[in-house]
């Protein structure tokens, strides 16, 4: 297709691999593992040169058949954002670099014209004079009026970090896709009406001039016609012949989906899961796409026109706009989803990288996440998990959340019924994994058989180009045959293979040359994500990434694969628990259990602030997340496309905001609306609430909450306790005058509070009546006012009197009465001489802690045989006696600890159980222990 | 126990008079309930409870609503409305024969002067009676009959189809309080400090209609009779607000056994004083009994007293078990007695043998040994008189469960599902056994899990 002289040989690296890293000379001990982003630059945080843009945005241009490339509309649109950036120039370059086969018209030994389906086009373009790299994203719109009746858009996300568009390629690709999906639904919706207009025009036209016609024919009896009459029927010829081409039109956009679907060659598993999808979209309750047929024929009572048999000139009329194209609603949901992806991708690929994994790994957990997770962001994801992975064991899922996942119209069916990659591919993935898994257990981590490896690049790269300054990199995948194989080899081989050796090449490129322009178009999209996963990356990988490589691996692996230490323990487990919670595994090995808990407590105190693991390390070892990544990407936006703005008035507004080319402060705009969808969908960031430039919102909630806990820990000797209490389900009391103060310490404390269901943490925040039975059964964390008026009096004597249910913190006299906690995990969790000093520093260790716990607890729950005798004469106090030997010797849990790992162990039973979850509290478990007072 | 929180000098006086209370600290190894599920649907307070079968139990009080639970996953099954005003006495209904389904059926009555008949399985209204002049206080079904009666200011006997057979005349203003079923067709009313025995006439030959004839009046009380329970097949007990218990007859309504100062402190010298200082006329009116085949139970103002039938003695007393009045006691099959009082608490209870009588031999042989018998057996003398004096077992408080903040009205024990108390609190509280509960969770994961084909047991 496109050839070029200097291409560089993207696929010729094996040679490489015989020989990965034999150069040191230093014996290893003495080697100090480089600084994996040295070749980029000291620092990795640090803006790269040459960008004339303050942050990412998303540029929408059109190759305009009346003035050639322009762009259209910036996400953000804000002019700070891309600054003194060459809109125009950079619109030309991406319009440039469009390889859709776009054919529209009369193809030869057709009739009619037909509309050819284009798949979007996929590119990643770097530009080294504008400092600019994007991820362009082509597709085609059509319009009546327009040449060829296509209008070629395309939207691209803009970058000053080419790493961010190569390694966030399939996230990227995924968003964008469905962007463009609701995009081109909303254009055929447009279209079709386009198309009706037009018939009922020429169908009013015809009866015209039909009875004009017939006029004529009675005026003159003379038995011949007279030019004019001649003309006329030429007219109704034509007239005729234009109805008939776009009647077939009309059929042709109607039958979209449904040709779609049935020619996309998927295998036999996958089309069911498509049909399912697609029967699943139908039943919810999506009033557009459900009816489907009707989509295109419901239309207001229009009134035809009498159509001219000359057409006009195309320049002569004014061209739609993309929002005429597309339909306003479409439209605005497209926009959503856009600034959407721009609020998903902002910040520094690391960032997104460790969000990206700590994502996928909670997903994994999608048993016992709800336990100490802020659900908002998981709870669909998870539902999408359980949904595309049927062999799974599916945990009651709750019927609202099945109501979440309907209201998802246009994308869900797009999505379904194209062969697309949005869906279908990291179903499969999924489907995989388990595989990936068993076969990680047998060959080694990082063990890689180039060969596959070969193979598998071969496949992708069948072309390579470059031009001029810029090297285009180009992989066309054509045929859909080739499918069924790359799927299999990607998720074989992805997850496995090490980049290392393939960046050394790679990188000298990136230095040697100006720009590099990696494309690749695929019809049969689903092959590009993982395909790109698995090669891409590593173009941009320094060479250094491997230096540090076992080290880290060691460090990662522990905590993502199930190595095969857990396998003994994994046999006494069910299989399919292990597989689903294949993280939950870490610290199966009661040895090896105090080591790796007790170091993460320190390590983050080295380099405060500093995530340890290099985030790009990650990558390779974690390739096996790395499907789920799309799944995961795919819901939250979905959802946020739909769910995210049922307001129109909101959509009015916001898009109000954007499209003025804004002089006030477009960033706040952003931020708000952003903001907003995310609250009203409860979609993908952790954080439904408060608006944060940067990173996901509640970023600074989780902060002060870690800071303030950090604070609780220093400042009181009895801290330990306390949390114990939480951990262990006993209520903790915080009682004081001060109500911020009192707030802030139960908001703190918040985060060591497992919750009862998905929904909310049982967590009050301020009460000032008496406590009841009931507040104890329903809140775990209280905090209570204390009055000195003798109306408080009841408020103590109910506390002095439910004082076997609760634990009091009371923060004027700084007592604490609760009881001994003489265990060892709190003191990890919890160490009030940790160097940790930031709040979210010490969130995230609270988080790793508690993830930890979780595991345990799920295993203790899941553990068949401890909690069911093993035959009919064993006595309850076997079954019991085993018990607390597996949590002493197995899970490594002393004294109290095996009390916070029951009542973990109780909640995730409950919520396994539990028909709809949430809509019982559980009940009040208590133990009759003794308290005791401790004093500063 | 929170006396930093509520502040040092500040405790009631009250309180350290009455220290004799016992008290159990926060560390209750025997107690088994330590799960509990705390069940709202009233709005008043719960007076009534009645088990329907294994798994289901049925709540009435003043709210005038009857609710249908299940006592395994405190999951409302029905709510009952059909009641004005508060319910004053409920039971459980023998099914019609003729009915095919068989439905469990409640009577319940209420101060609306209604007895209505339901239908727990549908929460159906089958039958409705609103003829009454008066409140009915009590219902009993004659199940040997196919009768039932309702007492209130008059006795009326109905019979299954809620048709009124026949009635007595007006006895009294303040209505029958309690009523029981005796041998030979008899039933004893309670009616102000008078004890009624009434005689149901069936349908013979010669008459066809039903006839319930006054036998006798037994005035042996001195006061009003509070409690009236069936003992065993040979006696019935009543208790008066005056503290006298009175073992009578079944057959021939003689008086068996009187006690009318049994619980007279003087054995226990040592208390004597407090126990005066707090006495007062109500601690020792009898609210409620229960009984076992060698004891009966009695919950006596606020103590709690056994009272051996063979020995017609009192064999193990508390005499503060709490500190209000105890409203309702039951025995459970483990020697367990659970009590509860209008202070909110309910109280596990054991009942002992004391220690001292098994122990005392074994110093004795022991000291002989080195030869100071005899100092020892004059020692143990006046120790076994005291003995014979003092109760030979004991009441151990093993347990107690806080949980209303009002008085508990009654509770209801189920063998599989804990224990089930109601309160003036408006709240129902299901006790359950924590480790039994986390086991049955277990169980129903992997029942789940394997349900979802989920489960593969290791090889």
């Amino acid at each position: 297709m496109i050839s070029a002289p200097d291409v560089v040989a993207f696929t010729k690296e094996e040679e490489y691999e015989e020989e990965p890293y034999n150069e040191p000379a230093l014996p290893e001990e003495y080697s100090v593992p480089l600084f994996p982003f040295a070749s980029q630059g000291t620092n990795p945080w640090s803006k790269l040169s040459g960008a004339k843009f303050s942050r990412d945005f998303i540029l929408i241009s059109e190759f305009s058949e009346q003035v050639g490339p322009q762009p259209l509309l910036t996400i953000p649109n804000d002019t700070k954002v891309f600054g003194t950036f060459d809109l125009n120039y950079f619109s030309l370059r991406i319009m440039s670099v469009d390889y859709q086969a776009s054919f529209v018209g009369h193809p030869p030994g057709s009739a009619y014209p037909k509309l050819n389906f284009v798949e979007d086009s996929k590119v990643v373009l770097g530009d080294s004079k504008e400092g600019a790299f994007a991820y362009v994203h082509h597709l085609t719109l059509y319009d009546l009026e327009a040449r060829g009746f296509v209008r070629p858009f395309c939207m691209a996300y803009i970058s000053a970090d080419q790493h961010k568009i190569m390694q966030q390629f399939q996230e990227l690709s995924a968003e964008f896709s469905k962007a463009s999906e609701c995009l081109k639904t909303g254009n055929r919706k447009a279209f079709a009406g386009e198309l009706e207009k037009k018939l009922k025009d020429l169908d009013y036209t015809r009866t015209v001039l039909h009875t004009e016609t017939e006029i004529q024919k009675k005026a003159n009896d003379k038995g011949f016609y007279s030019s004019q009459a001649i003309e006329k029927a030429n007219e109704l010829a034509s007239v005729e012949k234009s109805i008939i081409e776009h009647q077939d039109l009309l059929k042709q956009i109607r039958s979209y989906p449904h040709r779609k679907l049935k020619g996309s060659p998927l295998c036999s598993g996958e089309t069911e899961h498509t049909q399912d999808q697609a029967s699943q979209a139908a039943t919810t309750s999506n009033p557009d796409e459900s009816a489907d047929p009707d989509l295109y024929t419901c239309r207001p009572a229009y009134t035809p026109k009498l159509i001219k048999a000359k057409s006009t000139k195309c320049f002569d009329k004014k061209l739609k706009t993309l929002e005429e194209l597309c339909d306003t609603e479409y439209f605005t949901q497209t926009l959503a989803q856009l600034s959407h992806i721009e609020h998903m991708f902002r910040g520094d690929l690391c960032y997104l990288l460790t969000s990206q994994i700590d994502r996928a790994l909670l997903k994994q957990q999608h048993i016992t996440n709800f336990l100490f997770e802020d659900f908002v962001e998981v709870d669909e994801r998870v539902a999408e998990k359980q949904e595309s992975a049927p062999p799974r064991p599916v945990p009651g899922r709750p019927p609202s959340r099945s109501l979440e996942e309907c209201p998802i119209p246009q994308v869900l069916i797009s999505v379904g019924s194209y062969k697309s990659s949005v869906e279908s591919v990291p179903i499969k993935m999924e489907q995989e994994l388990g595989d990936e898994y068993r076969e990680a257990e047998v060959t080694e981590v990082s063990s890689f058989d180039p060969q596959e490896n070969l193979d598998f690049l071969d496949m992708d790269m069948k072309g390579s180009i470059s031009s001029g300054e810029s090297i285009e990199v180009l992989g066309t995948e054509k045929s859909t045959a080739v499918l069924p194989k790359s799927d299999s080899q990607a998720s074989l081989t992805v997850p496995l293979s090490p980049q290392v050796v393939r960046s050394k090449a790679v990188s000298h490129r990136t230095i040697s040359e100006d720009s590099i322009e990696v494309l690749s178009t695929c019809p049969s999209e689903a092959l590009i994500p993982d395909d790109f996963k698995a090669s891409y990356p590593s173009a941009i990988n320094e060479e250094e990434s491997y230096a540090d490589d076992s080290e880290g691996a060691i460090h990662f692996q522990a905590s993502v694969s199930p190595p095969e230490l857990g396998e003994a323990e994994e046999g006494s487990l069910e299989n399919p628990l292990s597989q689903i919670d294949s993280s939950c595994c870490i610290g199966k090995e009661s040895d090896s259990l105090r080591v790796p808990l007790s170091t993460p407590a320190h390590t983050p105190s080295e380099q405060d602030g500093v995530v340890s693991i290099p985030p790009q390390r990650c990558r390779q070892k974690d390739q096996g997340f790395r499907v789920d990544f799309a799944v995961e990407n795919t819901s939250p936006s979905r959802d946020n496309s739909s769910e995210g703005f049922p307001a129109d008035e909101l959509d009015q507004n916001r898009l109000l905001a954007s499209r003025d080319a804004s002089k006030t402060s477009l960033d706040n705009c952003s931020d708000t609306t952003s903001n907003m969808s995310s609250v009203a969908s409860t979609s993908s960031d952790r954080t439904p609430s408060s608006a944060h430039p940067t990173g996901p919102s509640s970023e600074r909630h989780k902060k002060r909450a870690g800071q303030n806990a950090l604070k609780f820990i220093r400042q009181y000797p009895f801290a330990h306790p306390a949390i114990y209490s939480l951990l262990s389900g006993r209520t903790l009391v915080v009682l004081g005058e001060d109500e911020a103060i009192v707030r802030k310490l139960v908001t703190a404390l918040s985060i060591f509070v497992p919750s009862h269901s998905r929904f909310a943490k049982p967590v009050k925040h301020w009460v000032s009546s008496p406590l009841h039975i009931m507040d104890f059964q329903k809140w775990k964390l209280i905090g209570l006012q204390r009055v000195a008026s003798p109306a408080g009096a009841g408020t103590l004597h109910a506390l002095s009197r439910y004082s076997r249910y609760t634990s009091v913190l009371d923060l004027d006299n700084k007592a604490l009465r609760c009881p001994l906690y003489r265990g060892t995990l709190v003191p990890r969790l919890a160490d009030h001489r940790t160097q940790i000093k930031r709040g979210s520093t010490y969130y995230l260790h609270v988080q790793s802690m508690l993830t930890q716990l979780c595991s345990k607890a799920f295993l203790y729950a899941f553990c068949h045989h401890l909690h069911l005798p093993a035959h009919d004469k064993e006595t309850e106090e076997v079954v019991a006696s085993r018990q607390a030997s597996f949590l002493k010797l197995n899970l490594g849990l002393v004294n109290e600890d095996v009390k916070v790992v029951q009542y973990l162990a109780e909640l995730l039973k409950l919520h396994y159980t539990q028909e709809a979850p949430g809509t019982s509290h559980p009940t009040l478990r208590f133990d009759y222990v003794p308290s005791f007072l401790y004093k500063i | 126990m929170l006396r930093w929180l509520i502040g040092g000098g500040r405790e009631p006086q009250g309180l350290a008079e009455k220290s004799p209370l016992q008290t159990i600290g926060e560390e209750q190894t025997q107690n088994p309930y330590t799960e509990l599920l705390v069940l709202k649907a009233h709005h008043d307070i719960v007076r009534f409870l009645v088990q329907l079968d294994e798994y289901r139990f049925a709540s009435a009080g003043d709210d005038g609503i009857v609710v249908v639970w299940n006592a395994q996953t405190g999951e409302k099954l029905l709510e009952l409305n059909g009641h004005t005003q508060k319910i004053t006495a409920l039971t459980t209904f023998p099914s019609l024969e003729a009915c095919e389904e068989k439905n469990q059926l409640i009577l319940t009555t209420s101060a609306d002067r209604t007895v209505i008949l339901w239908d727990c399985d549908t929460g159906r209204q089958v039958r409705k009676v609103s003829c009454f002049q008066s409140t009915v206080k009590c219902l009993i079904v004659l199940q040997r009959l196919n009768v039932w009666l309702s007492g209130g200011n008059d006795l009326c006997v109905w019979n299954q189809k809620l048709d009124l057979l026949c009635k007595t005349s007006h006895l009294s203003d303040t209505g029958i309080s309690a009523l029981i079923e005796i041998p030979k067709n008899c039933v004893v009313a309670a009616v102000g400090k008078e004890l009624i025995i009434f005689r149901l006439v069936a349908p013979t030959e010669e008459s066809l209609e039903w006839d319930i004839l006054e036998i006798k009046r037994l005035l042996d009380h001195q006061d009003n009779i509070l409690s009236l329970v069936n003992v065993n097949d040979v006696s019935f007990v009543t208790g008066s607000h005056v503290g006298e218990m009175i073992i009578w007859d079944i057959l021939d309504w003689t008086v068996q056994a009187y006690e009318c100062n049994f619980w007279d402190p003087s054995p226990q010298l040592d208390t004597q004083q407090e126990i005066k200082l707090c006495q007062k006329p109500n601690d020792i009116s009898i609210h409620h009994f229960t009984w076992d085949e060698e004891n009966v139970f009695a919950a006596v103002g606020r103590g709690l007293y056994v009272y051996n039938l063979h020995m017609k003695r009192v064999i193990a007393c508390q005499k503060s078990a709490h500190d209000s009045n105890v409203l309702h006691i039951a025995k459970l099959p483990n020697r367990q007695l659970i009590s509860c009082s209008e202070d909110g608490s309910v109280r596990i209870w054991e009942l002992r043998e004391k220690q001292q009588l098994a122990a005392e031999p074994v110093p004795t042989g022991f000291f002989n040994m080195w030869g100071f018998g005899r100092v020892n057996k004059q020692a143990s003398q006046p120790v076994k008189k005291q003995q014979e004096n003092a109760p030979p077992c004991s009441l151990e408080l093993i347990g107690d469960l806080i949980g209303h903040s009002s008085s508990v009205e009654m509770f209801l024990y189920f063998e599989d599902h804990g224990l089930v108390t109601c309160s003036a609190d408006h709240l129902i509280i299901l006790w359950k056994n924590g480790e039994r509960e986390s086991g049955l969770r277990s169980l129903k994961l992997f029942q789940k899990l394997e349900e979802n084909g989920d489960l593969y047991l290791a090889v």
